[in-house]
This record gives C-alpha cells, sequence and structure tokens, in this order.
C-alpha cells in the first residue's frame, strides 16, 4: 500500500469518566477540574505537531473516544473539529464520531454536539434491562438508554451503540430478546461485546474472590452465534468480530484500523500508525491526562514513545486486524515474505476450515474468527 | 563456564620445601555426618584453629567450593585439607582432612575417601541423633577398618540429647560412645578436644619409604590452569617431581610436573612420602584419562602388586535431556562434554525423539545427581533444557534367549520377541522418629516394597525394606521427606535384578503415541499410574481448538482415557486503534513461549508437562 492511497484518520482520546465503570480496562480516569482552554489548545497544539509529520493530506475520520467524551465542553470539540479542517481539511463526507452516554445530560447536548460537526454518535448502552446496568455499575437505566437512542437516531445522520452480553446468569433467550428490542429501535449499527474480565478491573477482583463467574466459552460461544444469526436475520450482518452494520452503514474509522490504515492519535493514551520514509510507525501517547498537558505544553507533542515497526511486527498487526473483519485482509508481496515458511499453515487452516482464501485475499471464517485469537497464534506464533 | 573455587591459582611459594613427614607424625581421617549435622562446621573450626588459611582467607565451609555443593550442603569431589597441628605432647602433627559426599547417590565416592584415611571422625547432631545415610557410611568405614571416633556436634542447642545419642550409637552402629566428645562447632566449644582426638586415637599410618612407589589414585579433576589434578595417597616409596610415573590400570605412563599438597590452597612440594596425601600433575590429558582407584608406581622400579581399586561406578538413573530450543543443541553437547570432564560417573549418548527431537541419553548415580547435572547445564551453561521421567536399567529377556539392557522405554522391543523382564532392586535403609512409621510403611508397601527389619532405637525406628529401583527414582524420595516431615533419613544400596511383570504404558495425545512419556510400570500399578497421567496432562496440555484425546494404553489395550474439550469461543472482544499495540505484543510473547511448547502433531506440549506428568501428588 502506497501513502498516496491510505486513507487518514484522527482519533481524540477524552480521558475523563464520572465514574469508572467496574469491567473496563481503558485509559480513564475520574473527571476532576477540568480546564476546557488547556485542553483544546493542547490538543490542537498536539495535533499540529502531527500535521507536520504527515504533511498535506485529507482526513476520512475523525473520531473523538474515551472515556466520556460527550462530557467535554462544547469548546474542545468544535475545537478539534475546526482545528482537523484548517490543518488537513475533510475529504467529502467525512465521518465525525464522538462516544457518548445515554444519560439525560448528555442527550441534552446531543444538538450542540451536531452543530459542531459531529455527524455520527455512538451510544455506550450496553444493556436496557435495569439490573443488567446496576451489576455493570452504569449511571443510567433502561429508560435513559431508550430515550437517548432515539435522540441520537433523530439527532445524528448515523448512530450506532454499544451492548454487552454474557453477563452471570444472562440465558440465550434473554439475549435474543434483548437483541431484537435493540434491532427494532431502527439503529443502522450495533456493536456488541462479549463481557471479558480484564486485569485490573473491579471485576478481576470480584471474580477472583468468587463473587460471580462469568459463563464458561460454550455458553459466550452460544451467545455470540445467537448475535450473529440474530443481526443477519435483520440485515446488519457481521462485518467485525464485534460489530455490525447495515451495507454502507459501517463504522469508517474503525475501518481504518482493521484495514490497517493511517491514524493520528491525540490525547492522553492514544496510539497513532503513520508511515513515514517507507516505514510504519507506531506512536504511543504519555497516558496520565497530566503528564500529558504538560509534555504538549513544554514539547509541542504528547507521544511517549514513537517506534518503527519492523516487517513482522507489521505483519502481526496487519493480521491480527484484518482477519477480525469479514473480507479479511489482502496479503501483498511483503505479507507473504514476512510471513515466510508459515504460509503452508494457511492451507492446513483452509483444510480446517478456519480460513479461506480467495487469490490474494485471506479470510477467517466464521467459525475462525470466533477462535481468532487462538487462529492468529496458530498462523504466526 | 564459571569455574568451581577449589581450582585456585598458585600463590604463594611452598609451605614445605622438604616434605615427607615421618609417618608417625602423619593422621589421615575423614568426617562422617548426615547432611546438616555440622560437618562443613567443623572442618572450618579445625582449619581456623590449625591456622590453615588467614581469616582473610577463610570462607565459610571452604571445602564444599562448588556453588551447588555449598547451596545444597552438599560435597560431590573428595576435597583435601592439609594442616599443621601443635599437638599437646609437643610434636607438630600434619592432619589431612579428606571430605566425603553425605548423599545416597554418591556412596561410591564415600568409599574412596575412605579408604585413604586411617580413621574417621562420626558427627553426629547430639538432638536429632543417628541417620541413615551415616549410618551408610559407618558400615563403610568399619568394613575398611577405620578407627572411629564419636563427635556429638551441637551440645549447646536445648534440645541436645546426648546420653540419648550416645546410646543410640551404641545399639544402632554397635561403636563404643562412652568416650564421644561434646561440641558445638558453631561455637568451637570442644573443637581442641576434637585435634586432640584426631592424633591421640587415630592411628598413624604405615608404610615403607624404601620400597617401590606405590599410590592410590582417590581422585582427579580437571583444573583450567594445571590441567588434569590427580588427587593420591602414598602408600609405599616416595613421589617426586620429575619422576616418570605408571599407571598400573589405565596402562599409561607420564613424568610428574608438579607434586604438592592442599593447604587447601595448591602448594607445590618436592616429594610426598609414605601415608601422605597430595596432588600431582603430569600433562595429562583427560580426566578420563585417569582411573579412580588406580596403583600409580614408578615407571622404573614397578611395586610387586597393585592396590584393590575399585569398581567403577555405574549410572543406575538415566533420563532424556533436551534442549528446549533445537538451536541449543550443539551448545547443550559442549555443556555436557565439559561438566563429563569432572565427573567420570556421568553418562551421556546422543538420542533422538519424535516428541522432542535431538537431544541426550544421561545417566546418574542417583536422582541428586542427575539433579545436580541439571541445575548446572541451567545455571553454569545458561541451557534450558527439557528432562525426560527418570529411569532405571530393565534387563529384556527376549524369546530368542538373548538379554538386552534397556536404558529408555522407548527403545522396548516388540512384546511379542519378550520372554520377561528384570528389574533393578535395592536394599534400602530408613530411620525415623517413630510416629512417621505408619505413613513410611504404607509409602513402602505402595511401591512393591518387601519388609526385611524393623528395629527401634529409642523412639526412632530402623526400617530396612527391598523395594524395585524404578519404584523410588521418581519421587520416592519426596514422598518420604513429605510423609515424615523431614525427619525420615533415607540410604540405598543396589542389591540384584528380579524377574517382574512389567509392561510398557505409553500415552498417546491425539492418537499418537508420545514417546517421551512413555513408562515401563509394574502391571498391578499401571492403571491408576496412566489414570493419574491422563489426569495430570489434562491439566497441563492448554485446551485446543480441536478437543484431545489422551489415552494411556498397554499394547494397543487403551487403560485410561481424558479428553481436553475443545476451545469454542476465543477472541478479544474489542480491539481498536491502541489494541493493536497490545495484540501484536501478546502475539511477540505467545511465539516466545512457543519454544517452550513441543508440537506434536497438531498438538502444542508444554516442556514441564513431560516431567509433572509423572509425579504422582497422592
Amino acid at each position: 500500500m502506497s501513502n498516496s492511497k491510505a486513507q487518514l484518520g484522527v482519533y481524540v482520546h477524552w480521558p475523563y469518566c464520572a465514574r469508572i465503570c467496574p469491567y473496563c480496562d481503558f485509559n480513564v480516569y475520574r473527571t476532576r477540574d477540568i480546564d476546557a482552554g488547556r485542553w483544546r489548545a493542547a490538543l490542537i497544539r498536539d495535533l499540529e505537531y502531527w500535521r507536520a509529520r504527515t504533511g498535506p493530506r485529507r482526513l476520512a475520520s475523525l473520531y473523538f473516544g474515551g472515556g466520556t467524551p460527550s462530557l467535554a465542553s462544547i469548546e474542545v470539540v468544535e475545537g478539534v473539529i475546526d482545528a482537523c479542517e484548517r490543518l488537513w481539511g475533510f475529504e467529502n463526507g467525512p465521518e465525525i464520531t464522538l462516544e457518548a452516554n445515554p444519560t439525560d445530560a448528555a442527550r441534552s447536548r446531543f444538538q450542540a454536539f451536531a452543530r459542531a460537526g459531529v455527524n455520527r454518535l455512538s451510544l455506550g448502552v450496553q444493556s436496557f434491562d435495569d439490573a443488567a446496568l446496576a451489576f455493570l455499575g452504569r449511571d443510567h437505566d433502561g429508560a435513559a438508554a431508550r430515550r437517548a437512542v432515539e435522540a441520537a437516531l433523530s439527532s445524528f445522520p448515523r448512530a450506532s451503540f454499544d451492548l454487552i452480553y454474557a453477563l452471570p446468569d444472562q440465558t440465550e433467550d434473554a439475549w435474543r430478546a434483548a437483541l431484537r428490542a435493540a434491532l427494532r429501535t431502527g439503529v443502522r449499527h450495533l456493536s456488541l461485546y462479549q463481557l471479558t474480565i480484564e486485569p485490573g478491573t473491579a471485576f478481576e477482583r470480584a471474580v477472583a474472590r468468587g463473587r460471580w463467574r462469568p459463563p464458561d466459552d460454550g455458553l459466550a460461544a452460544a451467545l455470540y452465534d445467537i448475535a450473529q444469526e440474530e443481526t443477519a436475520a435483520a440485515g446488519l450482518a457481521a462485518y467485525e468480530i464485534s460489530n455490525h452494520a447495515a451495507p454502507g452503514e459501517e463504522s469508517r474509522h474503525n475501518l481504518l484500523y482493521w484495514r490497517y490504515q493511517d491514524y493520528v492519535g491525540v490525547g492522553p493514551g492514544a496510539h497513532g500508525r503513520l508511515r513515514a520514509d517507507g516505514r510504519r510507525i507506531a506512536v504511543e501517547i504519555r497516558p496520565h491526562p497530566e503528564d500529558y498537558l504538560a509534555a504538549v505544553e513544554r514539547e509541542g507533542c504528547g507521544a511517549a514513545s514513537v517506534e518503527a515497526l519492523d516487517a513482522e511486527a507489521v505483519l502481526i498487526e496487519r493480521l491480527s486486524m484484518g482477519l477480525r473483519l469479514a473480507e479479511g485482509v489482502i496479503l501483498d508481496a511483503e505479507d507473504l515474505a514476512a510471513l515466510g515458511p508459515r504460509a503452508a499453515r494457511l492451507d492446513a487452516l483452509a483444510r480446517e476450515g478456519l480460513v479461506a482464501r480467495d487469490g490474494a485475499r485471506l479470510a477467517a471464517t466464521a467459525e475462525g474468527r470466533r477462535l481468532l485469537d487462538a487462529l492468529l497464534a496458530r498462523i504466526l506464533a | 563456564m564459571r569455574q568451581p573455587a577449589r581450582h585456585c591459582r598458585l600463590a604463594r611459594p611452598p609451605l614445605y620445601p622438604a616434605a615427607m613427614t615421618p609417618l608417625k607424625n602423619i593422621r589421615n581421617f575423614s568426617i562422617i555426618a548426615h547432611i546438616d549435622h555440622g560437618k562443613s562446621t567443623l572442618a572450618d573450626r579445625i582449619i581456623q584453629l590449625t591456622g590453615g588459611l588467614t581469616d582473610r582467607e577463610m570462607k565459610e565451609q571452604v571445602l564444599d567450593s562448588m556453588e551447588l555443593e555449598r547451596e545444597r550442603g552438599i560435597t560431590i569431589k573428595a576435597n583435601t585439607v592439609r594442616l599443621n597441628y601443635r599437638a599437646a605432647d609437643g610434636e607438630t602433627y600434619v592432619l589431612n582432612l579428606i571430605d566425603t559426599p553425605g548423599h545416597v547417590d554418591f556412596t561410591y565416592e564415600v568409599s574412596r575417601s575412605l579408604s585413604a584415611c586411617e580413621g574417621a571422625l562420626l558427627v553426629v547432631d547430639a538432638s536429632q541423633g543417628v541417620e541413615a545415610q551415616t549410618l551408610a557410611n559407618v558400615y563403610q568405614a568399619i568394613d575398611v577398618d577405620l578407627e572411629i571416633v564419636p563427635v556429638l556436634n551441637k551440645i549447646d542447642l536445648p534440645a541436645a540429647e546426648p546420653e540419648r545419642v550416645k546410646a543410640q550409637i551404641e545399639d544402632v552402629i554397635g561403636l563404643d560412645a562412652s568416650d564421644a566428645i561434646e561440641i558445638s562447632a558453631k561455637t568451637g566449644l570442644g573443637v581442641d578436644k576434637v585435634l586432640e582426638a584426631i592424633v591421640r586415637r587415630l592411628p598413624p599410618p604405615e608404610g615403607d619409604p624404601n620400597a617401590p612407589l606405590k599410590a592410590l589414585l582417590v581422585d582427579s579433576w580437571y583444573d583450567p590452569y594445571l590441567g588434569v589434578v590427580v588427587l593420591v595417597r602414598i602408600v609405599d616409596g616416595v613421589l617426586r617431581k620429575g619422576a616418570r610415573i605408571r599407571m598400573l590400570g589405565a596402562k599409561a605412563s607420564y613424568t610428574v610436573d608438579q607434586v604438592g599438597v592442599s593447604t587447601p590452597k595448591k602448594t607445590p612440594v618436592d616429594a610426598l612420602g609414605p601415608g601422605e596425601i597430595g596432588y600431582l600433575t603430569a600433562s595429562i590429558k583427560e580426566v578420563a584419562d585417569t582411573h579412580v582407584g588406580d596403583t600409580i608406581t614408578e615407571e622404573r622400579r614397578p611395586c610387586g602388586t597393585p592396590l584393590p581399586g575399585f569398581k567403577p561406578s555405574q549410572p543406575v538413573v538415566f533420563c532424556g535431556m533436551f534442549p528446549v530450543d533445537a538451536a541449543d543443541f550443539e551448545d547443550l553437547r559442549e555443556a555436557m562434554a565439559k561438566l563429563r570432564l569432572n565427573d567420570a560417573s556421568f553418562h551421556y549418548e546422543m538420542e533422538t525423539s519424535a516428541a522432542l527431537g535431538f537431544g541426550f541419553r544421561c545417566g546418574f548415580l542417583g536422582l541428586l545427581h542427575l539433579e545436580i547435572i541439571r541445575e548446572r547445564l541451567e545455571r553454569e551453561f545458561g541451557l534450558d533444557i527439557i528432562t525426560t521421567a527418570p529411569s532405571v536399567i530393565y534387563r529384556v529377556h527376549l524369546t530368542d534367549g538373548s538379554m538386552k539392557e534397556l536404558h529408555n522405554p522407548a527403545d522396548m522391543p516388540d512384546m511379542v520377541r519378550v520372554s520377561h523382564l528384570e528389574e533393578p532392586w535395592i536394599k534400602a535403609t530408613i530411620m525415623t522418629p517413630d510416629d512417621h512409621l505408619g505413613a513410611i510403611l504404607k509409602l513402602c508397601e505402595e511401591r512393591r516394597g518387601v519388609q526385611q527389619e524393623l528395629t527401634y532405637a529409642g523412639s526412632r525406628a530402623m526400617l530396612v525394606y527391598e523395594l524395585p529401583l524404578n519404584e523410588v527414582v521418581f519421587d520416592f524420595y519426596d514422598r518420604l521427606k513429605s510423609v515424615s516431615k523431614g525427619y525420615a533419613s533415607f540410604d540405598y544400596q543396589l542389591l540384584d535384578y528380579r524377574e517382574g511383570d512389567l509392561v510398557k504404558m505409553q500415552i498417546l495425545v491425539n492418537e499418537e503415541p508420545v514417546d517421551a512419556l512413555s513408562i515401563i510400570v509394574h502391571r498391578s500399578k499401571a492403571e491408576s499410574r496412566g489414570r493419574a497421567m491422563c489426569e495430570k496432562l489434562k491439566e497441563l496440555i492448554p485446551r485446543h481448538m480441536f478437543k484431545i484425546p489422551i489415552q494411556a494404553a498397554i499394547g494397543g489395550r487403551v487403560i485410561a482415557r481424558e479428553t481436553i474439550s475443545a476451545l469454542r469461543k476465543d477472541v478479544t472482544a474489542k480491539c481498536y486503534g491502541g489494541d493493536v499495540t497490545r495484540k501484536r505484543k501478546l502475539l511477540e510473547k505467545q511465539k516466545e513461549g512457543k519454544k517452550k511448547m513441543r508440537q506434536f502433531g497438531r498438538v502444542e506440549i508444554p516442556q514441564e508437562a513431560f516431567i509433572k506428568a509423572l509425579k504422582m501428588d497422592r
């Protein structure tokens, strides 16, 4: 892939949340006194730095993730959008996404975000069931979630929401019913995540103490299969492990990641991938908010590390990301060279029905995607 | 390779320019003691009191110089130290202390050290009493007619019971303990009395300085500066620098480059006379050229009859050792060659395993010996190795009347050609406080033991059992320690070969036999062993994308089975722009981890499974 054809996106990480969810292992911090002006200035300054490194290109996408970016002031969101327009300029019909919590407070600001230029909203609904939401430590209830979904669908040209499944005691029937209710909202994009127990989270400690147990992988697999069936029946087939969309409604920003395109990351803990002098570079931004602000103000850049990736690292990343997609990846000459004798493993995996090859295209089958982590280890390790 | 500290450079001018001490002023002795009963501490005190080393040079436990030996408190090679002692009678004596290994695996080394002495100190912990190992070594000393001085150590401890332990020494060993010396090697209390007893109670050596040279080759090792160093005990005649010597057994002649004594620093002398202990170097290329127990004499004037010598030590325990990373094979070969330089009892030859690739079949004197070699390979040579289950040598009698020795269960001939099998049996002596007796009897019975003796001395019991060695090699010692809370001690000697109803049990993983997991087992034990191994492997082998049957089979008959269920779902739920780094690092780690896995068909078996599968927890 040459520079000219690669798409470019910008990810902005807003690290603050009103509360920390017990399952979340993202780079998040409890909201404190936030100096919006300082944040706006720092994020813009960081963007200027990266503009100098990417050179003149157009942006296909801008994404505000977090944390809870719907808690950020309009001033920050607007400032970043304007800066992106000024520094790079957007391609025709860019995607500008903001993640939001489905609280009434956030809902009251949807119009303002839309006016600032956000054209896609991603709502962290997680569930419409009050008991499940309480278990997940969320600060909204089912009714607020329904109101937020409705408002998002009417306020933005495109919207999506997340659901979490494989909660303890969740039955297959209950999950099927929840999915059907979600699809009846008319949403055109859904992210369906299995609840996983991550290191360092409150849930990890609870499970370690034996308070409750996540379902075994047999039930998790059944729930995953139900998600595939129900979304496909509603015309929102999976285009990625956990993402489902009507044709054309896929998240263009997230596709940049999975297709291993270029992206600039700003804000604490954000990551970037860029091409520079024919090499792939991986950027990691300082994770702690105060460190980040101080570094940008001092040095004009918030990066903690900028690392050139070798061919093997690029291969691992490309396959790890690309095989998540139903469409798979195109293996180019460089990939095949990096793969070396391991390419023979693909034939064996194809015979086992875990991958499918069509010319240069390699894709994991439905079965292969459900076991993707083990599959990647078999291809690459 | 880190060198043992013993191999130090020559630092000082000779201390004994004209050696050859009068016979009556020489005392050669060993210290016999159970591990932790204070042998090394006493040796340190004796060296300190006689000024063998300055304080600055005094290292704790100088005799145990190899790192591993120090850590485990055991001695493998015979070390000597020559000390000058001015006794109460006003005369100066030369004391030669020859250290002996204290572990069951090295009984052979003990016997050769004892053969170079006229006496021994029997050190017994005054609170613990006599242990099995002590017993075995004392009997060896009595067999070679050594004078034995009992010493009760740790007399300062509140738990010390000198009278009870003296009675035990008399009851169990049959030695007069009325003159036992009560000491504390730690505080130094009574150590002076030990020195006096060495001079007064141990006999001086005998020998004729004018007879042709006759010397015992006690041990030899490789020193990077001096080459092969030979430890000798002069019986008759004189060993001089520059002399032409002949090794009678090895049928080789050499010119002596250097003669010396260990103080414990290597110190050259002009000559060694009868009764003396010292070393020689003679441009000998390899340790293997020197036979322990050989007789050394003069080339021009050989002695009449050679010394009785020793039987060469034979490995009794075998296992496979394979590099974790196949690329390390040559490094492993070199490391083994280096270890073999100083340890003629360690044997190895190349082996190929379908499961583990290229490696070596190795022979050891016992399990501790195996463990020491394994640790040295890992620590000193930085190698990661997989060790397969220890095995003994079976005698396979074929239907055509021939017999072959089987060192590796994987080499078992087809059973239709086998008439019967024989396995080695041992005589095991176990000493234990009597409250653990029940558990130990049960353990011995489980291991097909046949009780020979059960006697009491005070609250301690002495058990003698005949046991098949294959029931002992793997984890008997660990189990014994565990059921007796560490109080039981154990020693054994090989008895004979006996016919046994033995079968080869194979383990099949995903329908394929894994050669490295095959074991020879008594038929009565096969099913329970097989079940235990299958259960263990089920825990040790990670789940795969397909289900994996694990079976134990004798011939074609499956006797136990477990199944590892297939993974149903294994995929990271969220993977976006920042997660790719984490995912990559995880895969890079998996690539590293894969080096520690063995691919068997489609199944990856972690290397630890090869050893853990055979451990029995019950």
